[in-house]
């Protein structure tokens, strides 16, 4: 193989078929390709090496690499659950053998319902957030240089979301010391492991969704590249609507499923 | 000549004459966040695996040294039983964390996987690089252990409560233990962010006409590990979560509600059982050894293609059988429990899932057999290592369909028959698929090849007191030796006996895992001085067809997939003898105008 192919060798070569799907990458044939230039030539993204294909590409990386990650995370939850369920059926024979389950369900905090609908709500806000980052004539105004709209419009749902997620732990951490005064805390029964365990550790998520979402609000001002922008937002929004999935699911465990 | 230097791009790095016309790109080092390139990190992962291999090593000498000469001292010290297993807990986890995971999976990764999707970089370099800094953390809080006052942990490298959920439980399972778990969160953490990383590169950086199909056989093992590394690593993290609530917080998730350890009674609330432990643990363990050992099988198969100029048979077979083992690695776990109190009818369950996937491993195997019939392959040092790769393998897979009968598991389970077995199978042949890797690209690292000559006496001796450490292994322990013994005389009656009849051949494992560990300074002494000193090599010195030996792309031109790799043409009238074209899997094409 020489190390370098004349053209007419290279023209002599079958041309790839794109309508065949032969693109590589897995990405839509380029049989729209988008012509930025206006005359159509010379300006084909899908001739671009790989990673500047268009100003979605580094996003869809992104994106995909957040779902990989909440797959994950995801069985994470699942391993959690399913030790819930193992702990809640297991016991021992006493002295008389009679089988003794020391599993007592405890009485989920009311304030978790509220909680919960602070979080439904800021799924809505950061939802908002994360299209109101791809509204088109917005985001080619600013990528333009010709002001700040994107900003403008997002700013305040972000906030809205930082907002409702601070309000969610805030009652998650009243939920617990509510509890703590009816003396139920963490090591007094496999019940109370649990219900500390899962919503500590989805806390423990939502503060990082929080902290993601923060680096959101201050990259709409600091971070130069429109595409960083979107990627920091659409991925934090990405994230806090799995955690919210998620805590439904976890909500719904701890008060059906105790 | 300027030696070139290993850390410029790697076509930067080819001798000078070889590289095209079109300029070189600007030394890695120069180019902007330098540190997330993709070579840096590659060389960071050898570099941690190989402290971590060092250290492991020494270690497994100090043990068997210790189990032959029990009264001895090493190094003025004599080793007390608890101390021995302190050596065989880190030796366990240094080895399969971060040699065996770290060096195929996220090491050769880095190295070489843009190369062969022929993407520049890897999709997310900034999660790339964050991985790698997290993992080299934790290994430097494993490495701590050995420094806290009580010492390293005795739990071996499958922690079982209830011995690593009570501090009181021994030496080392204070702070040690602490240690040993927030290490292995962190490395949790670490390689799934890593995995992340090559799951996207793979499924968005492959050049055009490099579809799924056409992939390497080591990318797609690289993807499956990568996908099981998301699936089992979290719930290897959730239980350590729940283990370090057993341990601080007074739960008992993985102990009975009360125990009597070291002549102290606790209590707490729940009955809890080592078993869950178990379940959660192997879930993850059995699909790490996986993780450990498919980056390894994919390297072989390529390697065989390569090296016999031949196609290899039957690649979408391939593809699925890497799929499948991958799949059915998910659902055998249940074999490391045949004897710790598993329901039978679930045993037998594992046992059918367990026979299950060496189906698909012997898929493997026979392929790499049909790729050598009647081969007249060409002996360069990496394809010693990919024979000598199927050669640990088969002898190591052998046992395993043994071990997977909850009958004989009975009597074999914690003997060194099980030692035998995963020697062989994870660890000889994972090693053998690293040094079969460092050896391949070595030129594509450093521009020059490592030393023939060494490399084949540093493989035949690595072979022979492999075999000659390992195999005998068998028989002591169908002989009843057990694991984690720190002494085998001195114990009375009956069984001492038998155990002592062992002490002749351990003597024998001892030599050869002594001479097994110096034959490694061979390798060293070949790296170090070929890196400087060695041979320039070509540009695609083994005449390879994947795309991480294209040359530059030329200006103007795209670098497009044409085919599967391994396509060679014979020239020669007999198929049998004679070199072969290669018709490599890249061309050029003229982007459109
Ligand atoms: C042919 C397929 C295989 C079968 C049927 C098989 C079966 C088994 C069984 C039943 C055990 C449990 C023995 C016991 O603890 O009593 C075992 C242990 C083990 N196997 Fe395999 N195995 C196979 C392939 C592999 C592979 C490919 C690897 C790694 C690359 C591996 C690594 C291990 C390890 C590390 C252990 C011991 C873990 C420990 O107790 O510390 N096995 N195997
Ligand atoms: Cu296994």
């Amino acid at each position: 193989m020489p190390a370098i192919l004349h053209p007419n060798e290279v023209e002599q070569r079958p041309k790839r078929r794109y309508d065949e799907g032969d693109t590589g990458g897995g990405r839509l044939p380029p049989v729209d390709p988008k012509h930025t230039g206006g005359g159509g030539d010379n300006d084909n993204w899908n001739n671009q090496p790989q990673g500047s294909r268009g100003p979605r590409e580094r996003l869809l990386r992104y994106r995909l690499g957040v779902f990989f990650a909440l797959g994950g995370d995801l069985m994470f939850f699942i391993a959690l659950v399913s030790a819930f369920f193992v702990s809640k059926h297991s016991g021992h024979f006493d002295a008389s053998a009679r089988w003794i389950n020391p599993w007592l369900p405890i009485e989920i905090p009311a304030i978790l319902w509220l909680n919960s609908a602070f979080l439904l709500f800021s799924s809505l806000t950061v939802e908002f957030a994360r299209r109101a980052m791809f509204h088109d004539i917005d985001v080619l105004e600013e990528w333009l240089g010709l002001g700040h709209p994107t900003r403008k419009r997002v700013l305040p749902w972000l906030g809205a979301s930082i907002f409702l997620g601070g309000l969610f732990i805030w009652g998650q951490l009243l939920a617990w010391s509510q509890l703590r005064l009816q003396r139920a805390s963490f090591a007094d029964n496999p019940s109370t492991h649990f219900f500390y365990l899962i919503t500590g550790v989805h806390g423990v998520h939502l503060v990082l969704g929080i902290v993601f979402l923060i680096a959101a609000f201050i990259g709409m001002r600091t971070i130069r590249s429109v595409e960083s922008r979107q990627i920091l937002v659409d991925c934090s929004a990405w994230y806090w609507h799995s955690m919210g999935v998620f805590w439904v699911f976890l909500f719904a465990l701890l008060v059906y499923g105790q | 000549m300027t030696p070139p230097s290993p850390l410029t791009s790697r076509r930067a790095a080819k001798p000078p004459g070889r590289s095209s016309s079109t300029a070189n790109p600007a030394p890695a080092w120069r180019r902007p966040l330098a540190w997330t390139d993709h070579h840096y990190l590659a060389l960071g992962y050898l570099g941690l695996s190989f402290i971590a291999v060092a250290v492991g090593t020494l270690l497994s000498l100090a043990m068997r040294i210790h189990r032959v000469w029990p009264t001895g001292s090493l190094l003025g010290a004599s080793v007390s039983p608890e101390q021995y297993l302190a050596l065989v807990t880190m030796h366990g986890t240094l080895m399969i964390f971060f040699v065996l995971t770290v060096a195929p999976q996220s090491g050769f990764a880095n190295l070489v996987l843009p190369g062969q999707l022929g993407s520049k970089d890897m999709a997310l370099p900034l999660v790339n690089a964050t991985g790698f800094w997290i993992t080299a953390l934790a290994l430097m809080i494993m490495l701590a252990a050995f420094f806290v006052p009580a010492g390293a942990p005795i739990g071996g490298w499958s922690a079982y409560p209830p011995l690593s959920a009570m501090p009181a439980a021994g030496p080392g399972q204070g702070s040690g233990m602490d240690l040993w778990l927030a290490s292995l969160a962190i490395f949790c953490i670490g390689s799934t962010l890593g995995a992340v990383n090559t799951v996207v590169t793979v499924a968005r950086c492959r050049c055009p006409g490099l579809t799924y199909g056409r992939l390497p056989l080591t990318v797609w093992s690289w993807l499956t590990a990568a996908l099981l590394t998301i699936l089992v690593f979290s719930v290897l993290f959730a239980a350590i979560i729940l283990l370090s609530c057993d341990r601080h917080l007074g739960t008992a998730f993985f102990v009975p509600s009360t125990q009597w350890v070291n002549g102290v009674v606790t209590h707490r609330s729940g009955d809890g059982s080592p078993l869950l432990w178990l379940h959660l643990f192997w879930f993850f363990g059995h699909p790490e050894v996986y993780i450990a050992v498919l980056p390894g099988m994919g390297l072989v198969s390529m390697l065989l293609g390569n090296f016999t100029r031949r196609r290899i048979p039957g690649y979408r077979m391939m593809i699925a059988t890497t799929m499948l083992i991958g799949g059915l690695g998910i659902l055998v776990w249940g074999h490391h429990m045949f004897v710790a109190g598993l329901n039978p009818f679930a045993g037998t369950a594992f046992e059918l899932t367990t026979m299950a996937i060496a189906l698909p491993s012997a898929a493997k195997v026979l392929n790499w057999l049909v790729i050598l019939w009647r081969s007249r392959p060409r002996f360069d040092t990496p394809m010693l290592w990919a024979l000598g790769f199927v050669s640990v393998f088969v002898c190591g897979g052998l046992s395993g369909p043994i071990l997977a009968q909850p009958a004989l598991d009975a009597y074999l389970h914690n003997t060194f028959f099980v030692v035998a077995h995963f020697h062989l199978i994870m660890a000889m042949a994972a090693i053998f698929g690293i040094f079969a890797g460092i050896a391949y690209w070595f030129p594509l690292i450093t521009g020059r090849a490592l030393h023939e000559r060494l490399g084949k006496i540093h493989f035949w001796w690595t072979l022979f007191f492999a075999y000659s450490t390992f195999l005998p292994m068998h028989l002591t322990g169908l002989a009843g030796e057990p694991r984690h013994y720190a002494q085998l005389d001195g114990i009375a009656g009956t069984a001492g006996a038998l155990v002592r009849s062992t002490l002749p051949l351990e003597r024998h494992i001892t030599v050869s895992a002594i001479l097994l560990g110096l034959g490694q300074l061979l390798w060293i002494v070949n790296v170090l001085h070929s890196w400087t000193r060695g041979t320039p090599a070509s540009g695609n010195p083994w005449n390879a067809t994947t795309i991480e030996w294209a040359p530059e792309t030329p200006a103007g031109c795209t670098l497009v997939c044409e085919h599967e790799p391994c396509h060679y043409e014979q020239i020669s009238a007999s198929p049998i003898t004679g070199d072969a074209k290669p018709h490599p899997q890249w061309a050029f094409e003229v982007s459109a105008e």
